[in-house]
């Protein structure tokens, strides 16, 4: 029977399967300080071991300053939950890549970067974007730390499966629309639960086309659509990424693991529970007006009007979050002025995000009422290749400050944080109420919008200053 | 954890869509290395006039008086009536803690987002999906009576209006067996040692990258 890259993904992986609930065994686990210390403790309390220590990698990104390091982290809240996590790995033999170790960052960057996750794996970690890792074709979902401690004492997951959703994109996207711009595009369609109870498979020839970084951009955002789970069918692109990687297969294993990851694609005729299709062409540059990403529109629409809206609960959504964003009804996007712009996060913070952002601020300056415009870099490694390529100097010289790489203000439990009332044009993944800091307005959009937001003052059309 | 069996309780109605993780608990309080303590803080920004921190002392703090949790006719319940998509967002099992935590043992809503779901049921809370119909009757009924109580019945899987309507409700059987006897996950895969070894030795030969 034709089936679906997502059935292919969990069939592979059943260990058992009783009453339509299964046994998923785990390949990665990824681990980060915020999620998992009350699973190492739970470990101790039952005298339990790590199953397969080396299925797990394990970095401290949440709380990590993106200042300074070198006197380690003043909060001593903070501090404690990065020793915790460097005393848990230490005690069960888990690799930790530490907040000084070069190759640190977000989660979700360096599992790939490292070639720690392949296509045909299930990988797991205790944070809800770990969905990124689905661009490799790969079943990736985020979990709970129960769960966390589940994986680590079992190796496995209790799962249901779930129905296919395949969101296909043809055509090609006009100049200065991204991946992310696909993303919000989608979400702004099916809403935030439009992907509940799904994996989306995210594909068509606008998908192909995208590079690794784009396609991890968009499977990172299909938890926003509702979705555990996004993923794209393995192709040369996605084989060439991992080539050379630190954990990528060894020489000797190379073309075993190629041919079988050749397989990682939906099958001709195979059933998908829904399908959204959207044209490529039809995709202007996004962004949001709300506090949910699917209150999003484009950068030549307006913020829209209650009054418009039939349904009560929706309309008091609205009118809540025009409230809270400060924003009156109809106005221009155009026309919102922004204090701060974060670039970065686990949607956009590689290389290819850090040079599209460069590209709109070279030779230009942040606008005056523009704060703070900080970049911060998905990884270690990805800061160093932005610096030997430059970027940080046409960064620094607009204006930009330039970080040591971490989560940040997308979710601010570091110092970086949004002042209540200010708006941030961000790169990140949500702009739920206070998420970048009490009281702050946050507008997801793409890098390029990001950087030329900054260097406008408020938002503006990419596509009208490159 | 603790059984879930039956509960009788006061109901306090949420009256958002969407709410997430992010609101349930705020991203501060995630620097806890532990799993309890969170009660006091669930929805932190909407239940107080100031901004929270680890540390403070809750009980001085100003509660905001428009927050439904916080009116008098709706102290000590422990039945959360929401809208759809409730729980959206971050994985963070903070969440479920802190409304634990905080008292709640049942949440019922037209929809629920699904790390947050599957979270519940893991520490012994029981989230009960109704259609949007029921739960807009639910509102209704709750806003209009103070000291309303709902029954929730696991073994029977029904909700039990104070009228003596009853409305069934799903659950998936795996899931209620456990939340009945309060049993841990883990013991239970862990059973089941010797298939998970033999799945793994089959995976290892035909996907030996994997193990490097
Ligand atoms: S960058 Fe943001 S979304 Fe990504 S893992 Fe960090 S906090 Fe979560």
């Amino acid at each position: 029977m034709a089936k679906t890259l997502y059935q292919k993904l969990f069939d592979s992986h059943v260990v058992h399967e009783e009453n339509g609930t299964a046994l998923l065994y785990i390949d990665r686990h990824l681990v980060h300080e915020v999620t998992s210390p009350q699973a190492f403790e739970g470990l101790k309390m039952s005298a339990r071991k790590v199953w397969r220590v080396s299925s797990v990698l394990a970095v401290p990104d949440h709380n990590v300053p993106t200042t300074d390091r070198s006197q380690g982290i003043a909060d001593p809240i903070s501090r404690l939950q990065v020793e915790t996590l460097d005393n848990n790995c230490a005690e069960f033999g888990v690799t930790e890549f530490k907040m000084n170790d070069a190759r640190q960052g977000i989660v979700h960057v360096i599992g790939p970067e490292q070639g720690a996750t392949l296509p045909g794996m299930t990988v797991v970690c205790g944070d809800s974007h770990t969905s990124t890792h689905g661009a490799f074709g790969a079943l990736a979902h985020g979990i709970g730390t129960s769960e966390v401690e589940h994986v680590l004492a079992t190796q496995c997951l209790v799962q249901k499966r779930s129905k296919s959703m395949q969101v296909l994109v043809e055509g090609k996207l006009g100049c200065g629309v991204t991946a992310k711009d696909i993303a919000l595009a989608v979400i702004g369609r099916i809403g935030t639960a439009g992907g509940t109870g799904y994996a989306i498979e995210f594909a068509g020839s606008a998908i192909r086309s995208l590079t690794m970084e784009g396609r991890m951009t968009l499977c990172n955002m299909a938890i926003e659509a509702g979705a555990r789970a996004g993923m794209v069918a393995v192709d040369d692109i996605t084989i060439n990424y991992i080539k050379g990687r630190p954990y990528a297969p060894k020489p000797e294993q190379w073309d075993a693991a190629v041919a079988y990851w050749r397989t990682l694609h939906s099958d001709e005729g195979a059933i998908f529970d829904a399908v959204v299709e959207v044209r490529a062409e039809d995709i202007q540059p996004q962004v949001t007006w709300g506090t949910s990403p699917e209150m999003v529109t484009s950068i030549d629409g307006r913020v829209p009007d209650p009054e418009n809206e039939s349904d009560p609960v929706k309309r008091g959504g609205i009118e809540r979050a025009l409230q809270y964003m400060g924003l009156e009804a109809n106005t221009p996007i155009i026309q919102i002025r922004i204090d701060k712009v974060f670039i970065g996060s686990c949607t956009n913070s590689r290389i290819e995000d850090l040079r599209a952002a460069a590209a709109v601020a070279k030779g230009k300056h942040v606008a005056a009422n523009v704060k703070l415009a900080l970049v911060v870099p998905g990884s270690g490694l990805v800061k160093a290749q932005a610096e030997q390529e430059g970027l940080d100097r046409i960064f620094k010289e607009a204006g930009f400050e330039w970080r040591e790489p971490g989560c940040s203000m997308c979710l601010a439990m570091n110092a970086d944080r949004l002042e209540p009332g200010e708006r941030c044009a961000s790169t990140s993944n949500r702009n739920f109420e206070g998420r970048q800091g009490q009281g702050g307005r946050t507008h997801l959009v793409s890098p390029e919008m990001a950087a030329a937001a900054a260097v406008a003052g408020h938002f503006v059309d990419v596509r009208q200053i490159a | 954890m603790q059984p879930f069996v039956k509960l009788e309780g006061l109901t306090v109605p949420l009256d958002r869509a969407n709410v997430d993780t992010d609101a349930i608990i705020p991203k501060q309080f995630l620097k806890s290395i532990k799993r309890s303590g969170f009660g006091p803080n669930a929805f932190d920004e909407w239940r107080y006039l100031d901004h929270g921190e680890p540390g403070m002392d809750n009980s001085r703090r100003k509660l905001n008086p428009d927050f439904v949790l916080n009116q008098p006719r709706y102290q000590g319940a422990s039945i959360l009536l929401a809208r759809e998509n409730f729980g959206c967002g971050s994985s963070r099992e903070h969440a479920p803690w802190a409304l634990l935590d905080y008292g709640f043992r049942a949440i019922i809503a037209p929809s629920f987002a699904d790390i947050f779901f599957n979270n519940c049921f893991k520490n012994g809370i029981l989230p009960i999906m109704l259609d949007t119909a029921e739960v807009d009757q639910l509102f209704n009924e709750v806003q209009a009576t103070p000291g309303y109580q709902l029954l929730v019945d696991l073994e029977q899987q029904v909700v039990v209006t104070p009228g003596g309507q009853s409305f069934p409700f799903e659950v998936d059987a795996f899931r209620k067996h456990c939340l009945l006897n309060g049993l841990d996950d883990i013991g239970l895969t862990l059973q089941k040692v010797d298939l998970i070894k033999a799945f793994e030795a089959k995976h290892k030969s035909s996907q030996p990258w994997l193990f490097n």
